[in-house]
């Protein structure tokens, strides 16, 4: 199977891994990735608060790439990319006027719609059941809070993907994949996103609620879709102990990083040492049965 | 054909912008008028004189009145017309009012489109056919459905009148939801204490027919001359050797399995049970889904504790049938619960409330039960969850009404007083607890309404916050309300112990259903359509049909008793005579022509249409046509305007006055 990729300006610098472990992964789960060629800007967060034509622009112009490619449908593995890219094409394919103002941009006829999908529904779409099947290391140790953020499932009047307030889809795959999850309260809260430039104060407050909410809970590793949330909650950890005297440190996975590491992969194969908080599944293995 | 036209200035209403003498005036010259006159009021006596004394000396055959819409007064001049000799279908109105002068302004374009309405009027007046009014028989017995306090109201003040009355409820017992709440507000008197004799009352009335675990099936006939095909549902007691003494109830070792749906699922109930010990009647149901001897064939202690031999396993449903005159509906209406709603479902639910996973976040009727002496905790207040004292209760309103987005548009109207009369209920029983209500409006209409509100903020101390509560998660025990204080543009966050969501009053699972059963019309959330928002509230649009309580909108008790006693006064005028007239303004199929196509059975919407077999002299079936049951058509003409053939017409809006009317334009 083939899918068409669009990876973002996140995958290429602060969540390599991100796209290290998600290339693996979907290889090892059989599927192929056929990536946009000359893929530009999704327009997210500068391009969508300043100029609205320039934001559906810049994200139609992927979507209109992805068709002259011969593509049906695409994954946005990250969380901001997916929400401009499908909140565009709706935008843009419902309003004429607006279609007819980016085609005039953009110098083509726009003609079908390109089915983008989030990280999710990409491997609901390889088929979950894969994941249980592939399964060669055990992850029973890992206590998993699954963290959709903002944007994963929002608004879900367009996304029309699982529950905007109490979503589920991300522990079915993380359960299929041989890890505990837990049931807790800041699933789709706010960290901070793009604050975390100009007021880091509160995106070390904000996010720093969700990862004491998700040890509250007993969790162990938060897991998230979304190089922005991770780069907030795993980066900012450092400056979140300044602030916060007593802050310990939590770990803070990429999905297809938990992922890869039930298909056999290694922390260092699928990228995990470059995170800021470190993470080695023996050693938090050992700290359970310590406990 | 002579025809008088009169038109009426009605004071300055018409007269303001459409130059009546000169309307007058011009239709004198109207091929078959006789006299052409105007005055200022034409409703008054003197105006009516003179459109009798012109009838009379003119030896008119048919009269115009150019006034206000015949809604006001087609009645008045057609009562004239009757007593100066004329049949009351000869009379034609010109609507010179509503649908002239009250919507232009200019003088002499308002009297030319008068003039023309005149007209119209005089060429269809010409083409009426003189008709006499239909008479009916009348069944005096009443039918009411629902036995919460709207029905018991209807069917008690119907019976007190003479009528008999048969009271249909679905459950087991009589009593709705009145019998559910703890006390009543604005005055704190205990809901049970007030309602229950008249429980008993509707048991003892020699004149009600009490069938509790039955449901309507089927209603065939028209005003005054229904047929009610109930189902009474095997209760598996057989009802005339039970006592009520409640031993199989005791001694039903069936504990856990089903949940108590008077207590609002807060506790359990035996597999054989009576919904609460007031119930009436106090005969106890067998739930088959629970029961062990269904399962397995074993058990039966049931059997063995009854001393009167009243257990029937092998019961089955019954069909009974009745003849009514009048029919109150009354099925009131249901609490829209947090849980997550379906796909396709109007409401989207609130998965930020949790969608019913958290214990202590319980909806208005749980907290009810909670604060009921007769409830699951005895009255004190303990939440679900540990059994513990809430010391900090967050009260929410407006749970799925008024909001657009996630639930429905209405307000439910009881919700300001409800979540008013909790916080005092628990603060008067926790003297040290903390009550806290997030509204949006406070909407204390009503008599001593208001006053009992204040009373709960200025003497009780019930703290308001004016604002939506955006989020509620759980923390240590404790449920975290994060809201936002609208006045004063704070955020505000809230650990509480207990968290009470005033959920919208929603109409029946079944309500759609069953007015499709009865044929009355329903609004797109499901509550029962009125004939008239402000002058027909208590009548539905389908002849003798009524409606009580909340199942038209959401209502207090007051309004609801007050609408009962309505619906039954309603009932009763049909009674008051033996036969029932009515307008003869009813569809009529023409035999000969029609080809029994049947497209007006399936537009009409009363169900008046009916299938008549046509035969010959051996009796044999040679044609099937349509066949128009006058009690049940109400004249909308939607078959004649259907009809292929145009062979079925209304009377006294038949083609050929209708087309006159409008060729004359």
């Amino acid at each position: 199977m083939k899918v068409g990729y669009f990876p973002g300006c996140s995958q290429t610098g602060t969540a390599k891994e991100y796209d290290i472990s998600l290339r693996k992964v979907v290889e090892k789960l059989g599927t192929s990735f056929d990536e946009i060629k000359d893929w530009t800007c999704c327009g997210a967060t500068s391009a969508h608060v300043t100029n609205h034509m320039l934001a559906s622009a810049l994200a139609m112009r992927n979507i209109m790439l992805a068709e002259q490619q011969g593509l049906d449908d695409i994954v946005a593995p990250c969380a901001a990319c997916y929400n401009r890219l499908v909140v565009s094409q709706h935008e843009t394919m419902t309003q004429p006027a607006l279609k007819t103002e980016v085609e005039a941009v953009l110098d083509t006829k726009l003609n079908k719609e390109i089915k983008v999908m989030n990280l999710i529904e990409l491997f609901q779409k390889i088929g979950k059941e894969k994941i249980s099947e592939n399964k060669t290391f055990d992850i029973k140790n890992i206590k998993a809070a699954c963290y959709y953020g903002c944007l994963l499932v929002r608004p879900s009047s367009i996304t029309h993907f699982d529950d905007a307030e109490q979503p589920s889809s991300m522990e079915e795959l993380v359960e299929l994949a041989g890890a505990k999850t837990v049931d807790w309260n800041y699933k789709v809260e706010c960290c901070g996103a793009a604050h975390t430039l100009a007021r880091r104060d509160i995106v070390l407050d904000l996010s720093k609620k969700i990862i004491d909410d998700a040890r509250d809970h007993g969790a162990n590793v938060l897991v998230v879709a979304c190089p922005m949330c991770h780069s907030n909650l795993d980066m900012r950890q450092r400056a979140m102990k300044r602030a916060y005297p007593g802050h310990k440190e939590f770990p803070v996975l990429f999905l297809t990083e938990l992922l890869g590491l039930a298909l056999g992969m290694k922390e260092k194969e699928l990228g995990i040492d470059k995170h800021t908080i470190e993470f080695n599944y023996k050693e938090l293995a050992a700290e359970k049965a310590a406990v | 054909m002579k025809i008088g036209v009169f038109i009426c200035h009605c004071g300055e209403n018409i007269g303001r912008t459409v130059d009546c003498p000169r309307v007058s005036k011009a239709c004198q010259w109207l091929p078959g008028v006789e006299v052409s006159l105007d005055y200022k009021y034409m409703c008054s006596d003197p105006g009516q004189n003179m459109i009798k004394d012109e009838i009379r000396k003119k030896k008119l055959d048919a009269i115009v009145v150019g006034s206000c819409s015949p809604h006001m007064h087609e009645k008045t001049f057609r009562k004239a017309a009757v007593d100066a000799g004329i049949n009351p279908f000869l009379v034609e109105i010109a609507n010179l009012r509503e649908h002239c002068s009250w919507v232009h302004d200019d003088i002499d374009a308002a009297t030319d489109k008068a003039i023309d309405l005149v007209r119209m009027a005089v060429e269809k007046v010409k083409r009426n056919q003189p008709l006499t009014t239909i008479e009916v028989p009348v069944t005096k017995r009443t039918l009411v459905i629902g036995g919460g306090i709207a029905g018991i109201q209807a069917a008690l003040d119907v019976a007190n009148a003479g009528y008999e009355v048969v009271l249909v409820e679905k459950e087991p017992s009589i009593g709705g939801h009145m019998s559910q709440l703890s006390e009543t507000f604005p005055t704190l008197d205990c809901s049970q204490c007030i309602l229950t004799p008249r429980m008993v009352e509707v048991y003892q009335h020699p004149k009600i027919k009490l069938m509790t675990y039955s449901e309507v099936e089927k209603v065939e006939g028209f005003i005054g001359n229904f047929t009610v095909t109930i189902r009474k549902k095997a209760r598996h007691i057989d009802e005339s050797k039970c006592t009520g003494c409640g031993l199989c109830t005791t001694k039903c070792p069936v504990k856990k399995k089903a949940f108590n749906s008077f207590e609002e699922n807060l506790a359990y109930r035996p597999a054989v049970y009576v919904p609460f010990p007031q119930a009436v009647p106090n005969i106890p149901v067998i739930d088959e889904t629970v029961c062990t001897y269904y399962k397995t064939g074993k058990c039966q202690m049931c059997v063995k504790v009854c001393g009167r031999e009243a257990i029937s396993f092998d019961q089955q449903d019954t069909l009974v049938t009745e003849e009514i005159g009048a029919i109150i509906v009354a099925t009131g209406y249901k609490l829209y619960n947090i849980e997550k709603k379906p796909e396709g479902s109007m409401i989207k639910g609130y998965g930020e409330y949790g969608y019913g996973k958290y214990k202590d976040v319980v909806d208005g009727l749980q907290f009810e039960r909670i604060a009921s002496a007769s409830g699951p905790t005895s009255g004190e207040f303990k939440r679900p969850s540990d059994g513990k004292e809430p010391k900090k209760i967050v009260f929410i309103q407006c749970v799925g009404s008024r909001d657009d987005s996630k639930g429905f548009s209405y307000c439910s109207k009881i919700c300001c007083m409800y979540t008013a009369k909790h916080a005092m209920l628990y603060k008067h029983k926790v003297h040290d607890g903390e009550a806290y209500v997030f509204y949006m409006d406070i909407r204390s209409g009503g008599k001593m309404y208001e006053e009992f509100v204040r009373r709960a903020i200025e003497e009780d101390g019930v703290k308001y916050i004016r604002g939506r509560v955006s989020k509620i998660t759980e923390k240590n025990g404790k449920y975290i309300v994060k809201g936002e204080d609208t006045l004063a543009s704070m955020p505000i966050e809230i650990d509480a112990d207990m968290v009470v969501l005033a959920t919208a009053m929603i109409a029946q699972t079944e309500a759609s259903e069953l007015a499709q059963t009865i044929g009355i019309p329903y609004d797109k959330y499901g509550f029962y359509n009125e004939a008239h928002p402000k002058l027909r509230p208590i009548e539905s649009t389908t002849g003798g049909v009524f409606l009580a309580g909340a199942c038209q909108s959401p209502k207090d008790i007051p309004e609801s008793v007050a609408m009962a006693s309505a619906a039954a006064a309603k009932a009763m005028v049909l009674f008051g005579s033996d036969k029932l007239e009515r307008e003869p303004v009813v569809a009529k199929v023409n035999e000969l022509f029609c080809a029994g196509c049947f497209l007006c059975k399936k537009v009409c919407p009363y169900g008046a249409v009916e299938v008549k077999e046509m035969k010959d002299r051996n009796g044999v079936v040679y044609k099937e046509i349509a066949y128009v049951n006058e009690g049940l058509c109400q004249g909308c003409g939607t078959c004649t305007a259907s009809c292929p053939s145009k062979s079925i017409e209304l009377a006294g809006f038949n083609n050929e006055e209708v087309f006159a009317q409008i060729a004359a334009l």
